[in-house]
C-alpha cells in the first residue's frame, strides 16, 4: 500500500513540472502584470518594482530563479496578499483546508460505505434506487449551488449554523462546509462501493459457499464486511455488468494490479 | 443490523454536534464585523490602492486633515493651518495630544519622513502622484537626475509646526492630506522593520485603531488604540474587516447577522432585499463616473460625429434601471454631481430629448461620418468580465442597433483589460470607470488631457484647447474663475466625447439598525470611530 502510494506520488512529479512550466510561461504571454492599475505607475516606480521581484530579468533566468526556489520550498513572495509570502499563507491556510477536506473526506467515507452497502445489498430495490439517486444529485448539483441552498436553508431560515465565517474553527463553523465539500464524495463512494460489492457477491467462491448452505445472508454480509471493501474503495473496479459506471480515475494498468492483488486475498 | 447500528452510530454524532452548537462564545467586548469587497493587498499606508484598504487605513491612521462620518473635510492631526497669500504655501499647527499607538507623540518630523518615502521610487508607493502639486516631490518620484529628497516642499519648522510649499496654489489641496499617502508613518519602526513594518506585532499606526491580526481571507482585526487622543469617544472596541467578494454571499451574512454592514449588493437583489430589509438597503451617490472611451488612434473613432452619434443613442435611463437594477444613476456628464470647487453642473445637450428623437440625429451624424444601410458601422466593444459588464454590453449592443450598428464584444479580465488600455491597445470602444480621490473636477477632467500620466488618456485624444484651459485652470487662484475655466473645459469633452459619460457610481450598502454612525456618503468614509453598536 505504502509503495502504492509512492509510486503514484512520484508520478506525478513530472506532470506537475510540465504545470509549472506551463503557467509559468503561459502568465507570461497574457497582456498586464502584477503592478497594473487602472491608473498606471510612474516609469520610474514600475522599473523600480519589476527590480524587487526581479521582474527585469531575462524570462529564462526568471524561471531558472523560480525553479531553484521552488525545488527548496521557497515561493517567493505573494503578488496578492502583498505583505505575506506565500508561504506565510500556505501556513495559514493549509490547516484550515486539512481540516474541512479532512473531515469532508471522513464523512463521506462513511456515509458513502454505509449507502453503498446498503444499495448493493438491496440491488434494484427502491433502497438501492433512492441511493442511486441521492448520489447522481450528489454528483451532478456542483457545491456553488449547494452551498448558498445549505446556508439559506440552515443559516437564515432555521438559524441554526453560522451562515459563513471560520470563527478559529468551532464546530458549529466547520458543519456546513464540510457537508457542501463532502456530498459530491459521498456519491462517489457510494456508487463505487455499490458496484464493488455486488460484482463480489457474484463471484465463484461466494456463490460456492452459499450454494452449499455454508452461509446465509446475514453471514455472507460479515465476510463482505471484511473482504471487499477496502479494495472496492481504491480499486472501484465493478465497472463490469451493473451499470455502476465507476472507471473514472483508474488506468487500465492500475486496475489490473489491483485485480491481481485481490485476486490473492481471495478464499 | 449493519444499517441499524450505522444509524445508532450517526446518531449518536448528531447529538455530540448539537450540543456543541449550544456553547456559544461569550462577548465581553464590542465587536463591529463589518464587511468589504477584498482583503486588503498590503497594509502599508503609501503603497495601497483599492477601496477595501482605505476603510482600514481610515481606521489605523489620522493624516493631517481627514474626512468624517459624512465625508466632510475636517481637522485631524492638524488643529489649525494658515496659507500664504500666493495660495502656495501652508503652515500647520499639530495638535499637543497626537500619540502613536506606543505612546510616541506624532511630530512634524514623521510627516517629512513619511512623504520622503513615498516619493522615493524605491518605495513603489501607488498614490504618489496626487502629491504632485507638492514642490519638488514629482522630480524625486521621478528619479530626476540632481532630484534630492530634502528639497521636497515639507518641512518641520519644530515638533508641532509643519510647512508644506506648493508648485502652483491648489484649491484641493488641503483634500489631498486626506489621503493614506499624505498621512504620518512612525519612522523608528519602519526603519528598524523594513517593509515588515505592517505586520501586527511591529506595526505602530496613529489612529483610533491599531492592527491587531491579518489572516487574508478570514478578516483584518483592528483592536480601540488607547492612546489615540479621542478615545474616550471611540465606542467600539474591536472591528473585524471582513472581506466578501461574493456580495450575494455577503448580502447572507448581513440577513444572519454575522456582519453589521456590507461596501456591495448584488444588482440582480436590490429589489428583493428591499422588500425584505426596507431601509437597511441603500445606494447613495459617490463621486464616480463609468464611462465609455473611444479609440482616437483608429479611424473612425477619431471623427466625432461617430462618436457622438454612438454616445446619444445610449438610453441611459434603462441601463442604470433596468440592467445594474437602480444600482447606478444614469450618466450625463463626465464631472459627477456633488463635486465641490465646481459651478452648475454641465451635461450632456441631448439629454433633455427623446431617445427616438436622438436616434434620429445620430443616424444622421453616421450618414455624413459615411455610415449607412450599405455601409454599416462595425464597433468591437472590450469590457472587463463581470455580470454587469456583460449585462450593460447586451443592452449598448442593442441600442446602437437602432441606428445600424453592428457590436462584437470582447471580455477579458479586469487586469489585462486595463493595461490593454494602458498600453495603447488597438480597441474601438471600451468601458472604464473613474472614481474621485479627492473631490475636485480637475480629478476627472485631468484624465483627458495630452500630458496626463502616458497611459491614462485611454482616449489617446488631444485637443490644444482643451489643454490650454486645463493649464489655465491650474494657475487660477479664484475658486469662482477657476471652475468656470473647468465648465469649459468639461463642455469640450461632452462635445467631443472622446469619453462619454454612461452612469454614475453608487455606494451600495447594506446596514444593520444596530449600527448607528454609518452615514452613506460620497467620499465613501466611514470611519469606525464615528459609529456604535446598539444593544
Amino acid at each position: 500500500m505504502l509503495i502504492y502510494i509512492l509510486r503514484r506520488l512520484t508520478s506525478a512529479l513530472p506532470t506537475l513540472f510540465v504545470v509549472v512550466t506551463l503557467s509559468f510561461f503561459l502568465i507570461r504571454l497574457a497582456p498586464g502584470g502584477p503592478f497594473d492599475l487602472e491608473q498606471p505607475l510612474e516609469a520610474k516606480v514600475m522599473e523600480n518594482l519589476n527590480r524587487i521581484y526581479k521582474l527585469d530579468r531575462p524570462l529564462i533566468e526568471q524561471y531558472w530563479l523560480y525553479l531553484s526556489h521552488l525545488a527548496t520550498g521557497d515561493f517567493g513572495p505573494s503578488f496578492y496578499a502583498r505583505d505575506f509570502t506565500v508561504a506565510e499563507l500556505l501556513a495559514r491556510g493549509l490547516p484550515v483546508s486539512i481540516t474541512i477536506g479532512g473531515l469532508a473526506l471522513l464523512l463521506a467515507l462513511a456515509i458513502g460505505i454505509v449507502l453503498g452497502s446498503i444499495a448493493a445489498f438491496r440491488q434494484n430495490q427502491p433502497a438501492d434506487y433512492s441511493v442511486m439517486v441521492f448520489a447522481t444529485f450528489g454528483i451532478t448539483i456542483p457545491t456553488f449551488v449547494v452551498a448558498p441552498v445549505l446556508q439559506i436553508v440552515f443559516g437564515l431560515m432555521l438559524a441554526w449554523l453560522p451562515v459563513g465565517g471560520w470563527n478559529n474553527g468551532h464546530v458549529r463553523n466547520l458543519i456546513l462546509p464540510v457537508i457542501t465539500l463532502a456530498l459530491p464524495q459521498v456519491a462517489v463512494v457510494a456508487r463505487m462501493i455499490r458496484a464493488s460489492m455486488i460484482e463480489a457477491l457474484r463471484s465463484n467462491h461466494i456463490r460456492t459457499l452459499r450454494s452449499q448452505g455454508h452461509l446465509r445472508a446475514s453471514r455472507c454480509r460479515a465476510l463482505f464486511r471484511r473482504r471487499r471493501i477496502e479494495p472496492g474503495l481504491h480499486a472501484g473496479d465493478g465497472h463490469r455488468g451493473d451499470g455502476g459506471g465507476v472507471r473514472a480515475g483508474l488506468q487500465p494498468d492500475r486496475r489490473h494490479s489491483l485485480r491481481a492483488a485481490r485476486s490473492t486475498r481471495q478464499v | 443490523m449493519i444499517n441499524r447500528r450505522l444509524a445508532n452510530a450517526v446518531f449518536a454524532g448528531l447529538i455530540l454536534t448539537t450540543s456543541a452548537l449550544a456553547s456559544l462564545p461569550a462577548m465581553a467586548q464590542v465587536v463591529y464585523n463589518r464587511g468589504q469587497e477584498a482583503d486588503p493587498e498590503t497594509l502599508d499606508p503609501q503603497k495601497i490602492s483599492t477601496s477595501a484598504e482605505f476603510h482600514i487605513m481610515r481606521d489605523l491612521y489620522e493624516g493631517l486633515i481627514i474626512h468624517n462620518g459624512q465625508g466632510k473635510v475636517v481637522p485631524g492631526v492638524a488643529e489649525s493651518w494658515t496659507s500664504s497669500d500666493d495660495g502656495k504655501v501652508y503652515t500647520f499647527k499639530l495638535r499637543a495630544n497626537a500619540k502613536w499607538s506606543n505612546g510616541d507623540a506624532v511630530k512634524a518630523g514623521d510627516f517629512v519622513f513619511a512623504w520622503r518615502r513615498a516619493a522615493a521610487p524605491e518605495t513603489g508607493a501607488k498614490y504618489t502622484n496626487v502629491l504632485y502639486p507638492v514642490k519638488g516631490l514629482e522630480a524625486v518620484h521621478k528619479g530626476t537626475a540632481g532630484a534630492k529628497p530634502e528639497d521636497i516642499g515639507i518641512r518641520a519648522i519644530d515638533d508641532r509646526t509643519l510647512e508644506v510649499t506648493l508648485n502652483n496654489p491648489t484649491p484641493y489641496f488641503i483634500e489631498l492630506l486626506t489621503l493614506p499617502v499624505a498621512g504620518p508613518l512612525h519612522p523608528a519602526s519602519v526603519t528598524q522593520h523594513g517593509s515588515n513594518f505592517v505586520k501586527p506585532e511591529n506595526k505602530v499606526s496613529n489612529g483610533a485603531f491599531r492592527l491587531r491580526e491579518f489572516t487574508p481571507g478570514a478578516q483584518a482585526s483592528l483592536v480601540k488604540n488607547p492612546s489615540f487622543h479621542d478615545a474616550a469617544n471611540v465606542k467600539i472596541d474591536q472591528v473585524n474587516f471582513i472581506p466578501l467578494a461574493d456580495s450575494a454571499a455577503a448580502a447572507r451574512r448581513f440577513q444572519a447577522g454575522e456582519i453589521l454592514s456590507t461596501v456591495n449588493i448584488p444588482a440582480n437583489q436590490i429589489k428583493s432585499l428591499r422588500q425584505q430589509l426596507g431601509a437597511q438597503v441603500s445606494v447613495t451617490p459617490q463621486l464616480g463616473t463609468w464611462y465609455l472611451t473611444f479609440n482616437n488612434d483608429k479611424p473612425p473613432f477619431n471623427d466625432a460625429r461617430v462618436r457622438r452619434a454612438l454616445s446619444m443613442v445610449l438610453d441611459r435611463e434603462f441601463i442604470a434601471e433596468q440592467v445594474w437594477n437602480g444600482s447606478m444613476l444614469p450618466g450625463y456628464s463626465f464631472v459627477p454631481p456633488g463635486t465641490n470647487n465646481y459651478g452648475p453642473q454641465i451635461e450632456l445637450g441631448f439629454k433633455a430629448q427623446s431617445v427616438i428623437d436622438r436616434e434620429e440625429v445620430a443616424k444622421k451624424l453616421l450618414a455624413e461620418a459615411g455610415f449607412g444601410a450599405g455601409k454599416p458601422l462595425k464597433v468591437e466593444y472590450r469590457f472587463n468580465m463581470s455580470p454587469e459588464n456583460q449585462a450593460t454590453f447586451v443592452a449598448i449592443a442593442d441600442q446602437w442597433k437602432s441606428i445600424g450598428v453592428e457590436t462584437t464584444p470582447i471580455s477579458t479580465d479586469g487586469r489585462t483589460h486595463f493595461a490593454f488600455l494602458r498600453d495603447r491597445g488597438a480597441y474601438d470602444v471600451a468601458r472604464a470607470g473613474w472614481i474621485a480621490d479627492y473631490n475636485d473636477p480637475q480629478n476627472f477632467l485631468f484624465l483627458l488631457e495630452s500630458s496626463a500620466i502616458p497611459g491614462l488618456n485611454y482616449a489617446r485624444w488631444s485637443n490644444a484647447q482643451y489643454d490650454d484651459l486645463m493649464k489655465r485652470a491650474a494657475a487660477e487662484v479664484d475658486i469662482t474663475k477657476r471652475a468656470g475655466i473647468l465648465g469649459q473645459a468639461e463642455t469640450i469633452l461632452l462635445n467631443e466625447a472622446p469619453y462619454t459619460p454612461v452612469l454614475f457610481f453608487t455606494n451600495r450598502n447594506l446596514i444593520s439598525p444596530k449600527l448607528e454612525g454609518f452615514t452613506p456618503n460620497p467620499r465613501a468614509s466611514n470611519p469606525t470611530r464615528y459609529m456604535s453598536i446598539k444593544g
